[in-house]
């Protein structure tokens, strides 16, 4: 019990995860502004970000639901903590942990932040955030498809395998997914769901800051932004370990470089491209994307 | 210094309040993301909404329209919040200071914690100002 909860909230969980989340969201704006030739803010940054804005007051509107406000900004961050956990202590030892089925699980548990994001938004009875919650259901529709689709990828190739610790154990004896056809074609589209997944530019519409203030955070203040902030951080250490579980032979301490790839394809895709608008969005998920999703599952079926 | 004050002034979000401005200082106060002048350095960003900001920067002559807006705007944004009153409107009413639609300068709805005169101030002048603030804050001479 004792040596659960210090996996939670110690070492591959909470604290762990949110101190790389941290660090991985200073090296994506220091790039973003060497990109567009700035200096770019000190390594502490978002540390202090997450420190002010525990500190500052919480603002509740009058029209708001105050349950349902304090309590998504938890719902979110707990997902992801316990996500982040899960993949961590299997990636360290994938001989023993893990149940049949697990992926399926973190399916769920990956979707449930931006379940948060549409719950705390409505509840904060804001004109704006529910334009920004009718974008974000918009957008969950249409990255979930294909996501799921190309997830059948990895599980076929593996011959039925429901456990993540099992997929690394293949992969190690039968080489990553990623160097097959069908397993690079699933693995774009897995990039491309993930960068919707984050939020980040091309699909930000959901809090697009120049257009509807910030959207769906925009009544949330002090320590529930804060744990707004640090769900999305944690988000961009536990998504890339997923996809590196399912494609790339798993992860260790000494393979860190596969993270930082991952990273950087990250970052040029948001500094390369505009916003796109929702009904863009949607047509790029459930037209091409979906379509290379299904080319992939019929590729592995076929063995390639 | 502690980690509270160190955290509120190395982090500072900055909202973006016009008044009833000609759109000069405004235009300036952009110009102070540009690579030229980068504040993100410091850690300043611009936030669009008034729940997360640290700091209120107003422009612009506050006309009769804006005054309840601005002090609605005030009581929104979460405390501690700094109020800097941008260009010569706002600091002391400008050429404005006989107009019968701004009667009321800024600092008589507002507290305001820092004045930054010029029509419009430099980015330079803003920068220095923004320091003036943190040294008064931290204590430091």
């Amino acid at each position: 019990m004792i040596k659960y909860l210090f996996n939670y909230i110690i070492f591959p969980g909470f604290l762990f995860t949110a101190i790389i989340g941290l660090a991985a969201s200073w090296i994506d704006r220091k790039v973003t502004a060497r990109v567009q030739w700035r200096v770019g803010p000190p390594w502490y940054q978002p540390l202090m970000d997450i420190v002010k804005l525990s500190i500052k007051e919480i603002t509740v509107p009058r029209s708001a639901s105050k349950g349902l406000f304090f309590l998504s900004p938890m719902i979110g961050l707990s997902a992801v903590t316990l996500v982040s956990t899960f993949i961590w202590l299997i990636n360290i030892d994938p001989s023993s942990k893990g149940f049949s089925g697990d992926i399926i699980v973190i399916l769920y548990l990956l979707t449930l932040p931006a379940i948060a994001v549409i719950l705390g938004a409505s509840a904060s009875g804001n004109p704006l955030a529910s334009l920004g919650v009718s974008r974000e259901i918009k957008l969950v529709m249409a990255y979930e498809l294909p996501f799921i689709i190309s997830l059948i990828v990895p599980i076929i190739k593996s011959h039925g395998l429901l456990r993540l610790s099992e997929i690394i154990s293949y992969q190690t004896t039968n080489g990553p997914f990623v160097a097959s056809l069908s397993g690079i074609i699933a693995f774009i589209v897995m990039i491309f769901c993930m960068q919707a997944k984050l939020g980040f530019v091309p699909f930000d519409m959901a809090e697009a800051e120049t257009e509807i203030m910030a959207g769906t955070y925009i009544e949330y203040s002090g320590m529930l932004l804060a744990i707004f902030k640090l769900t999305k951080t944690m988000l961009m250490v536990a998504l890339p370990l997923f996809l590196i579980t399912l494609f790339w032979q798993g992860f260790n301490f000494l393979s860190i470089w596969k993270y930082v790839i991952l990273l950087v394809i990250i970052i040029l895709i948001r500094n390369t491209n505009p916003r796109v608008r929702i009904d863009q969005a949607v047509r790029f998920f459930w037209g091409k994307m979906t379509l290379m999703a299904v080319v992939a599952v019929i590729l592995a079926i076929g063995g390639k | 210094m502690n980690i509270k004050l160190k955290a509120l002034t190395k982090s500072i979000w900055v909202y973006h309040m016009s008044t009833g401005s000609c759109n000069n200082c405004d235009i300036e106060i952009l110009d102070l993301l540009t690579p030229r002048f980068d504040v993100e350095r410091f850690g300043i960003t611009l936030v669009g909404s008034v729940r997360h900001a640290d700091a209120i920067l107003v422009t612009g002559s506050l006309n009769l329209k804006a005054i309840p807006r601005i002090k609605q705007v005030y009581e929104q944004a979460p405390k501690p919040c700094v109020i800097i009153a941008i260009g010569a409107c706002s600091c002391g009413q400008g050429i404005f200071r006989n107009g019968p639609n701004c009667p009321n300068p800024v600092d008589s709805v507002l507290p305001v914690d820092v004045y930054i005169p010029g029509c419009p101030p430099k980015p330079e002048a803003m920068i220095a100002g923004i320091v003036k603030l943190i040294k008064e804050l931290t204590g430091k001479k």
